[in-house]
């Protein structure tokens, strides 16, 4: 069963080293008490897990801007000049992920398995160094399930037994990344009582979330 | 690109779609196709962050902040949308699911492959979901311009950049012409009015195998 925490609290936790999947997608749907947190506490050399490098002032761009990150598995990150700079002056190491790749590996770390078979990628950089299994005449690229140690997600609401729902294009990576923390700290609107959730319309189940933070108005 | 190009580009994209069809359309000149889909022809657009059903931007002050599309623009949901997460995104991506995707490209060659994420030395901003949507979409369409900015042809024998996917466009259609990646080779299916086919010929590098039915 899940505590209620503080942003503060939660950033604590995080250590040196420590390995986080954020969700969100360009900004929305990110955690973004928790990750303006992570910024107060100034704890470096992370490695982020995360579909999007976000907006310099949004998201989890913020930490790229605060010089925290030394390690990056990411999709996307034309929309944060900051980032390139550190990449091309080799202040941060990343690995480019294609999008649905980055999901089905961070899910296969969060549901027990050791990593996934896809199509995507092959005759393309992203097939390099990587073992290529054929199953019936197809080609599919073995792709690694990615831990990490935290996964810090947001969310519309929780229940007190921990459930959550999403709202609209903020669900993005979150349900997915939920699962694929060791530890899972979830930033929500509001905690309600049990029971005043359809148990139909649940996204999360409870099981999955260690720590709430609820978002400061 | 003159908007009149733009515009020629989407309507001449919408001509391929049917009714019914499940849609993703990229960022940039790919998304004026929604402009023209002919009516009583209802397309349903995905859009990869986790709707399907997309409706049109919403009017100024009506923005929701939770609800965007994957370039970051604000949309709206038609009645009949569904919202899920990213995993089922991509699976209805990578699954062939969708019936068309739509991109841009920086290059695209003889054999269907395509590149258009990075220039190495120059920018990488990722790849995103291209990887997963050429790969995986049941039909592959690259909009473009058919020369960049320096007169050099996009249209080439074999792509120089690193490549998004190998061999699955299906169609590329530019301001000059509609092209089908054949098993023989690039087919030139038409011509558009201010063109000739010599002009096209002239300014694409790959070979060309002129239709007999060219328009």
């Amino acid at each position: 069963m899940f505590k209620q925490i503080t942003a503060a609290e939660a950033a604590a936790m995080i250590q040196p080293h420590s390995r986080l999947a954020i969700g969100g997608f360009l900004a929305v749907g990110a955690p973004e008490g928790i990750i303006d947190a992570i910024v107060a506490a100034g704890t470096r050399d992370l490695h982020m897990i995360v579909i999007a490098s976000d907006w310099e002032d949004r998201g989890v761009g913020k930490l790229v801007v605060n010089h925290q990150l030394k390690s990056a598995q990411v999709s996307h990150t034309g929309t944060n000049r900051e980032i390139q700079n550190q990449m091309n002056s080799g202040e941060i190491q990343v690995e480019l992920v294609p999008q649905g790749t980055l999901m089905e590996r961070c899910r296969a770390f969060g549901m027990g398995l050791g990593g996934v078979l896809t199509p995507t990628g092959l005759g393309t950089v992203v097939e390099e160094g990587k073992q290529i299994i054929n199953l019936d005449g197809k080609d599919y690229i073995l792709e690694p399930a990615i831990p990490s140690d935290f996964a810090l997600i947001c969310a519309h609401k929780a229940d007190k037994s921990g459930n959550l729902v999403f709202r609209k294009t903020a669900r993005n990576s979150n349900p997915i990344m939920a699962m694929a923390g060791k530890i899972t700290i979830v930033e929500v609107d509001e905690i309600v009582e049990s029971g005043e959730l359809d148990p139909e319309a649940i996204v999360t189940p409870g099981v999955f979330v260690d720590y709430i933070v609820v978002k400061e108005a | 690109m003159a908007l009149d190009k733009r515009a020629r580009i989407g309507a001449r994209i919408a001509q391929e779609l049917k009714d019914g069809d499940y849609v993703n359309l990229g960022i940039g000149l790919p998304t004026e196709t929604a402009n023209h889909i002919p009516p009583g022809v209802h397309v349903i657009f995905q859009s990869e962050n986790g709707i399907m059903g997309t409706g049109p931007a919403p009017a100024e002050g009506e923005e929701d902040q939770d609800m965007i599309n994957a370039g970051g623009g604000f949309i709206t949901a038609l009645p009949g949308a569904a919202f899920f997460d990213s995993a089922i995104s991509f699976g209805i991506i990578r699954g062939g699911h969708l019936d068309f995707t739509v991109l841009g490209a920086l290059q695209v060659d003889q054999h269907g492959n395509l590149a258009n994420w990075m220039i190495p030395g120059k920018i990488i901003p990722g790849m995103g979901g291209a990887m997963d949507l050429v790969t995986g979409a049941k039909t592959v369409i690259v909009a473009m311009e058919h020369v960049d900015k320096k007169g050099n042809s996009k249209v080439l024998k074999e792509c120089t950049l690193p490549l998004t996917a190998k061999g699955r466009v299906s169609l590329i259609i530019t301001d000059m012409a509609v092209m089908e990646v054949t098993p023989e080779g690039l087919l030139l299916k038409e011509v558009s009015e201010e063109f000739t086919v010599e002009d096209v010929v002239n300014a694409t590098e790959a070979d060309l195998i002129i239709a007999d039915n060219l328009k």
